[in-house]
C-alpha cells in the first residue's frame, strides 16, 4: 500500500498550460475516480503520477519519496499503469504479454524465475483469463485484451494501480467485470487505485472518492454524493442532467436530459 | 515438439541446432568453388590446425592455401556480415515497431554508399588496420548519417520514433541524390561506376585475416551487447509509453539500441557493401517460426543470418563460376520467395 501526494503541481505541454496548481493527497488503500471533460487534464495527471511526465513546478511523492528521485525501474516495481489500449505489433501469446509485467524485476540476461512465473499464473487467475493463456493477444476481443493488460499490470505486483479510462471501449459486461475486479483488489489487497473515468454513473457506483477536473484545476473532490450534483455537472460538462439517488445503492444516479426529446414532448 | 521441453532447455536446443547449421554451412562453403575439396580433407586440415591432431596430408599443399587463405576468411566474413545485419534488423524492427524496418532504414545505407563513392573518387591510398579508404569511408558515412538523423529528429529532449523514420527517409533521399549526381558526372570525377555498382549490390570482400581480427570483435561484441537489451525490446513492443511503464528508461535505451544497431550495420557494410534482404527477412522468418520473444529472437537471428549469408555467398561464387554474382542479388532471390512462403503458411503472422 502506498500513498500519493501531489503538491502544487503545474504542468504544460509545448502549447499551453494543462494542469494548474493541483494539490491532492491520495491515502494508501484509497480507490479514487478522476472525472472531467475531454482535455481537462485527467490523462496528464495519470502520466504525472506514473512519473513518465515531470511537473514543471511542484512535486509528486510516492509514499514520501519524490518521483523525480526514483529510477523508472523502481517506480515500475510499485506503480502499474493500464492505458486505454495497447497496440502490440508482434504476435505475442497472452501468457507472453502478462509475463512482460515481470520485466521490472528481471536481472540482466536472466529469464523469469519460478517466483516470476507464479506471479504470472496468479495474475491470470485473478483476472479470470487462465484459459486464454496460449491464445494470441491480437486475436482477442477488446474486452479480453483489456483484461490481459490488467493482468500484466497485476503481474507487476503494484502497490498503486493507475488506469486511464480502462473501460472506455468495452461493452457493459466487460466494463462491470473490470470495475468489480479492481474494486475487489482494492478491498482485499489494499491496492491503491486511481482511475480516469468517463462514465459518471459507473464512477458513482464503484468509487468511494471522486476528483472532478475542469480546465486543469480541481473543481470538486469528495464522495460521489458531494461531487456529482446537478449544478456542478452543468457547470463542468455544460450538460443538463437530473441527479437522483440510485434505487438500490443510494449513490448519485445521473439521468441525461436529451434536449430534442424534451422539446418534442412539450 | 513432441516432448514438452522446459523453456530454457528449448532455447538452448534451438541455439545448438542453429549453431550446428552455421558450422555445416561453413564446411559446405569451404568445400565448393573453382576447385572442389573433399569434406573429410577439410575436416582433417582443420583438426590439424586447431588441435593436437596430426593427420597425414592426403591433399595438395595448394588446397590448404585455398582453404585457409582464401575461402575460410571469406566464409567467416560472410558469417559475420549475416549475423551483424540480422541482429541489427531485429534491433531496428523491435525498437521502431515497424515491419519494414531493416538495418538500413534510418540512413546507414545511403550514408555508407555516399561515403564509399567519395572515397573511390579521392586519389588517396590510405590503409589503416588492413582496411583501405573505401571500407573506412563506408563505415564512417553510415555512422555519421545515423547521428545526423537522430539529432534532426530530436525535439525537446525526446526523439520520437516517427520523426526518426521520417528524418531517416529524407536524409537518405538527399544523400542518394548527391551520390547519383556524382555518378552522372562520373567521367569528370574519375569514378569507376563498376565499383560503385558492386558496392551497391553487395559483395563480401575479405582480403586478410587481419581484417577479420578487426571486424570480428566489433560484430561479436555488438551481438553480445544486443542480448542485454532483449527484455527492453520486449517492453518496446508495447510502444515507448508502455515500455516506460515497465521500468525502461526509454530515451537512454533507445539511443543505446540505435547505437548498437548502427555500429553492427556500419561494420557489416564496410566489408560487404549493401547486402539487402538479410536484415529484413531473417528477423521476420525467425520471429514467425520461433515467436517474438527477443531473448530467443536475437541470438537465433544472428545464427540464421550467418548461415544464410554463408550459403548465399557460396551460391554467388559457384553458380556462374568463375564469374561471381553479387551476393545481394542472391539474398533477394532466395529471400523474397522464402519470405512469401512463410507469410502464407504460418499462423504467427502480424498485427501491425
Amino acid at each position: 500500500m502506498v500513498s500519493l501526494q501531489v503538491r502544487q503541481v503545474y504542468f504544460s505541454y509545448l502549447n499551453g498550460l494543462v494542469l494548474h496548481n493541483i494539490d491532492l493527497f491520495i491515502k494508501a488503500g484509497e480507490m479514487v475516480g478522476l472525472l472531467g471533460p475531454n482535455g481537462s487534464g485527467k490523462t496528464t495527471l495519470i502520466k504525472l503520477a506514473s512519473g513518465i511526465l515531470k511537473p514543471k513546478e511542484g512535486e509528486i511523492r510516492l509514499d514520501g519519496s519524490s518521483l523525480s528521485q526514483l529510477s523508472r525501474k523502481s517506480i515500475a516495481r510499485s506503480v502499474a499503469v493500464v492505458p486505454q489500449q495497447f497496440h502490440i505489433p508482434f504476435a505475442f501469446t497472452v501468457n507472453e504479454v502478462v509475463t512482460l509485467g515481470r520485466i521490472p524485476f528481471l536481472k540482466a540476461l536472466a529469464g523469469e524465475s519460478k517466483v516470476d512465473r507464479q506471479f504470472v499464473v496468479n495474475a491470470l487467475e485473478l483476472v479470470g483469463i487462465s484459459e486464454l493463456k496460449e491464445r494470441r493477444f491480437d486475436e482477442l476481443s477488446g474486452g479480453e485484451r483489456q483484461k490481459v493488460i490488467l493482468a500484466m499490470a497485476l503481474a507487476q505486483q503494484p502497490k498503486l494501480l493507475l488506469l486511464d479510462e480502462p473501460i472506455v471501449h468495452l461493452d457493459i459486461t466487460h466494463q462491470i467485470e473490470i470495475l468489480e475486479l479492481i474494486r475487489r483488489l482494492n478491498v482485499e489487497q489494499g491496492l491503491t487505485v486511481i482511475a480516469a473515468m468517463h462514465d459518471l454513473n459507473l464512477a458513482s457506483l464503484y468509487f468511494e472518492r471522486l476528483i472532478l477536473l475542469k480546465e486543469g484545476r480541481v473543481s470538486a473532490d469528495g464522495t460521489p454524493a458531494q461531487v456529482l450534483t446537478e449544478a456542478r455537472i452543468k457547470e463542468v460538462f455544460s450538460a443538463s442532467v437530473r441527479v437522483e439517488p440510485h434505487q438500490i445503492t443510494g449513490v448519485p444516479h445521473i439521468i441525461v436530459m436529451p434536449k430534442e426529446r424534451i422539446t418534442k414532448r412539450e | 515438439m513432441f516432448i514438452k521441453l522446459r523453456r530454457s532447455n528449448r532455447l538452448v536446443l534451438i541455439l545448438l541446432l542453429l549453431g550446428g547449421g552455421v558450422i555445416a554451412s561453413s564446411f559446405l562453403a569451404n568445400a565448393f568453388g573453382v576447385v572442389n575439396i573433399p569434406l573429410p580433407d577439410i575436416l582433417k586440415m582443420s583438426l590439424n590446425k586447431i588441435t593436437a591432431f596430426d593427420f597425414p596430408s592426403t591433399w595438395r599443399a595448394v588446397d590448404e592455401t585455398i582453404i585457409f587463405q582464401i575461402r575460410l576468411p571469406r566464409v567467416i566474413g560472410g558469417a559475420l556480415v549475416g549475423a551483424a545485419l540480422a541482429t541489427a534488423g531485429v534491433l531496428f524492427q523491435g525498437l521502431l515497431r515497424n515491419p519494414m524496418a531493416d538495418p538500413y532504414i534510418i540512413g546507414t545505407s545511403a550514408g555508407a554508399a555516399l561515403g564509399a563513392t567519395i572515397a573511390m573518387m579521392l586519389p588517396i591510398n590510405l590503409v589503416f588496420l588492413g582496411f583501405g579508404l573505401v571500407p573506412m569511408a563506408a563505415f564512417g558515412g553510415a555512422l555519421a548519417t545515423v547521428i545526423l538523423v537522430y539529432n534532426l529528429a530530436r525535439v525537446g529532449g525526446k526523439t520520437p520514433i516517427i520523426s526518426m523514420l521520417l528524418a531517416g527517409f529524407v536524409v537518405s533521399a538527399l544523400l542518394a541524390a548527391v551520390m547519383m549526381f556524382m555518378m552522372s558526372i562520373s567521367d569528370r570525377l574519375n569514378l569507376n561506376l563498376h565499383s560503385i555498382y558492386s558496392f551497391l549490390m553487395g559483395h563480401i570482400s575479405v582480403t586478410s585475416w587481419g581484417q577479420l581480427a578487426v571486424i570480428a570483435p566489433l560484430v561479436i561484441g555488438g551481438i553480445i551487447g544486443a542480448r542485454f537489451f532483449a527484455s527492453h525490446l520486449n517492453a518496446f513492443s508495447l510502444g515507448e509509453e508502455g515500455a516506460a511503464y515497465l521500468g525502461i528508461e526509454v530515451e537512454r535505451d533507445k539511443i543505446r539500441i540505435l547505437a548498437l544497431g548502427s555500429l553492427l550495420t556500419a561494420t557489416a557494410v564496410s566489408i560487404s557493401g549493401l547486402v539487402g534482404f538479410v536484415g529484413l527477412v531473417v528477423p521476420h522468418a525467425v520471429r514467425l517460426s520461433l515467436g517474438p520473444d527477443h531473448r530467443l529472437l536475437l541470438p537465433a537471428s544472428a545464427l540464421v543470418g550467418a548461415a544464410f549469408l554463408i550459403i548465399a555467398d557460396l551460391l554467388a561464387r559457384i553458380l556462374l563460376a568463375p564469374v561471381e554474382i553479387p551476393v545481394g542479388v542472391i539474398t533477394a532471390i532466395i529471400g523474397a520467395p522464402f519470405f512469401i512462403y512463410l507469410l502464407r503458411r504460418t499462423r504467427r503472422e502480424y498485427a501491425f
